[in-house]
């Protein structure tokens, strides 16, 4: 069974929301990455999306670009991408792990070459931001044959039968981009957002986790009343951002976290 | 030839497509259904054709440059005019029409991004013509190297925005459009510049530059009793290439020949020839050649011509280019500037460095071919905004 079906199965019996951590890979070094897998599980991470460095990540606000830029700069490839999901297999077995990114550096590997590494690397799910269902027919299906979910977005402006589509294609979860905008932005209409996911259930069984703008533990407590997950990227980059060695992003990155696991499993009060 | 592109999700054979984040689906797909409407509707195509005509100045000439054509000793030169176009370049005919459409959607803001800042310049000229707020993208280092444009833009009341991600030009410009357009896609419409992009824009773009080459298939016979035996045009992201090559497809004894910009020469990775040197992938919503590493990441590129600047190509060209319908081919930035000094010299016209490039192969191949030959090139701009950059390149203070 796929690591990220155990999880949410496990957390549905325990009554929790999953807190799923967003981190470029390579942000700022190599070696901060490393160090960060770890700490992200400690600080209370359920699943954990790792970014995959993109020269034109169009769907990403100034915060993910910037990361992307600094991870290419210190020569961040796929490969090392997927190395790093290597490594962290080794220290922990349970954790599952998302690859995230956009479709020309997977495809420049090779499609066939990329799903093989990433189910030895162990990866679990993998996002790609430019495949909408309509373009990965032959991807998601490449995908399920190893054992990996195609994990597909759905947004505020998505037609219902869109979400048709993406219980049909995908596995593991759907993310719920939170807002029309780019990811890190500042205008989350929570009540909104919770209107929209009782409709999302009708049409999928799939966990939803909700993601883009997501900033502060108040706000992930108020998601979570509905949705399954929620994901927090930019902000934890900006929070790691500036740190002078690999322990203390971590430092930094369990202090920002705790708090909103905590609000997670408390809850907002009504 | 039997020739149907784009299929009913915006696929030319294996290129073109829809590849964007899911936030931007709904909206291509509201704008795919708004131009199949309005392309169907009359009154739509009688405006469209009504502003070209009135507004434009269209049809657009088609010129001999004979004093050129004999100095080069062989094949015999003409221009397509697009630079007497209002605005100077080709870029305006795709604005008409995508303004038009955006009235029609009843949206009041519209955006674009820019290389040169010509289609900067056309769409703060339409926005204006119809009363739309305008904002446009355009790199850092276009900004610095096309200041003219950008004077002009904020004289028609659009707002531009320097883009300082990524190589600061005209990819980094798209991508901040897209990033605007969906953010604030209930009242914006993305007027896009070329033949690139996720459909519909590759077909509405090429639709509505096809005026180029339809005016064209009317003209030459009046002028020469049958059509060229060549049509030439420059490369970037294909918008007037298309635009020329597109009613042409099935004349099938026309040669296509689209011209890329090889800037300091191919071997040396200094240059934005997509379809020379690049492969297959996925850029800014569709699937066509790209100039990439091996790790999938894009590459900066380089043009002394900011308009074609750009790392992708339009899909129907990668399409055309493997079933063989259209050549392509490249000149270097010394080679365009040679042609664009000859164009000055012998026939009092100041081109594009854009168009140069195609004015460069044309210059290398009239030689070589018979004076009954005739070689159609698409002249699609005018070369008022790189003054700057031909004067910096000749070392005269300007």
């Amino acid at each position: 069974m796929n690591r990220i079906d155990c999880t949410f199965a496990r957390l549905r019996e325990q009554g929790r929301k999953a807190l799923i951590p967003f981190v470029t890979a390579g942000f700022p070094s190599v070696e901060t990455t490393q160090a960060l897998l770890p700490a992200l599980v400690r600080a209370g991470a359920d699943l954990i999306e790792l970014g995959i460095p993109f020269s034109d990540p169009m769907a990403d606000g100034p915060t993910i670009q910037g990361a992307s830029e600094r991870a290419l700069a210190q020569g961040m490839t796929l490969a090392q991408v997927l190395d790093l999901v290597r490594d962290f297999r080794r220290m922990d077995a349970d954790t599952p792990v998302v690859l995230m990114g956009y479709a020309n550096p997977i495809e420049a590997m090779g499609e066939e070459r990329f799903v093989e590494a990433a189910r030895d690397a162990g990866v679990d799910g993998v996002l790609t931001v430019d495949y909408p269902p309509q373009e990965a027919e032959s991807f998601a299906a490449r995908l399920h044959e190893a054992g990996l979910h195609p994990i597909f977005l759905l947004a505020p402006t998505s037609k219902p039968e869109r979400a048709d589509e993406v219980a049909r294609l995908g596995g593991g979860y759907v993310y719920y981009v939170s807002l029309t905008g780019v990811t890190g932005a500042g205008s989350l209409d929570v009540a909104e957002v919770l209107a929209r996911i009782p409709a999302l259930r009708e049409r999928t069984g799939l966990p939803i986790a909700v993601g883009f703008g997501i900033r502060d533990a108040h706000t992930a407590a108020e998601i979570g009343a509905a949705a399954d997950a929620v994901v927090i990227g930019s902000r934890l980059l900006e929070a790691i951002e500036g740190a002078a060695h690999a322990d203390e992003a971590c430092r930094r990155a369990e202090e920002f976290l705790r708090p909103i696991r905590r609000a997670l499993d408390e809850g907002v009060a009504p | 030839m039997d020739y149907h592109y784009p299929d009913a999700r915006g696929h030319f054979g294996p290129y073109g497509g829809v590849y964007v984040a899911e936030t931007l689906v709904p909206a291509l797909e509201a704008l795919a259904q708004a131009y199949e409407e309005a392309k169907r509707d009359a009154s739509f195509r009688a405006e469209f054709e009504d502003e070209l005509k009135h507004y434009v100045g269209r049809p657009s000439p088609i010129y001999h440059a004979k004093r050129w054509s004999e100095t080069l000793g062989g094949a015999q030169i003409y221009l397509k005019r697009e630079d007497l176009n209002h605005t100077g370049a080709h870029k305006i005919n795709n604005c008409i029409g995508q303004a038009l459409l955006a009235r029609r959607m009843g949206k009041p803001r519209v955006i674009a991004e820019t290389g040169a800042g010509q289609h900067g310049v056309a769409t703060a000229t339409v926005a204006a013509r119809y009363g739309m707020r305008c904002v446009v993208y355009m790199g850092e280092e276009d900004v610095r190297r096309q200041a003219a444009n950008v004077y002009r833009m904020k004289l028609l009341g659009a707002e531009v925005v320097p883009v300082s991600s990524g190589s600061r030009t005209l990819k980094d410009a798209l991508n901040e459009a897209m990033r605007d357009w969906v953010t604030n896609v209930h009242d914006t419409f993305y007027i896009l510049g070329t033949v690139a992009g996720p459909h519909p824009y590759p077909e509405m773009v090429r639709d509505f530059q096809s005026v180029i080459g339809k005016e064209c298939l009317w003209q030459m016979p009046e002028l020469i009793g049958r059509q060229p035996d060549y049509v030439i045009a420059c490369v970037g992201g294909g918008s007037n290439a298309i635009g020329i090559f597109y009613p042409y497809l099935e004349h099938e004894s026309v040669r296509l020949i689209g011209v890329e910009a090889a800037g300091e020469g191919i071997e040396t990775g200094r240059h934005a020839a997509t379809l020379v040197a690049g492969r297959p992938g996925v850029l800014h919503g569709n699937r066509t050649y790209l100039l990439q590493d091996e790790d999938g990441q894009i590459r900066e590129t380089h043009s002394i011509s900011a308009g074609l600047d750009y790392p992708g190509v339009g899909p129907e060209h990668a399409l055309l280019k493997d079933l063989g319908r259209a050549e392509y081919v490249a000149v270097t930035d010394e080679e365009a500037l040679a042609a664009f000094h000859a164009l000055c010299r012998y026939e009092g016209i100041i081109p594009a460095l854009e168009s140069s490039h195609a004015l460069a192969y044309a210059a290398k191949l009239a030689p070589s071919l018979p004076r009954e030959t005739v070689l159609l090139v698409n002249l699609s701009g005018r070369g008022d905004k790189d003054m700057h950059t031909v004067a910096e390149r000749s070392g005269i203070r300007w």
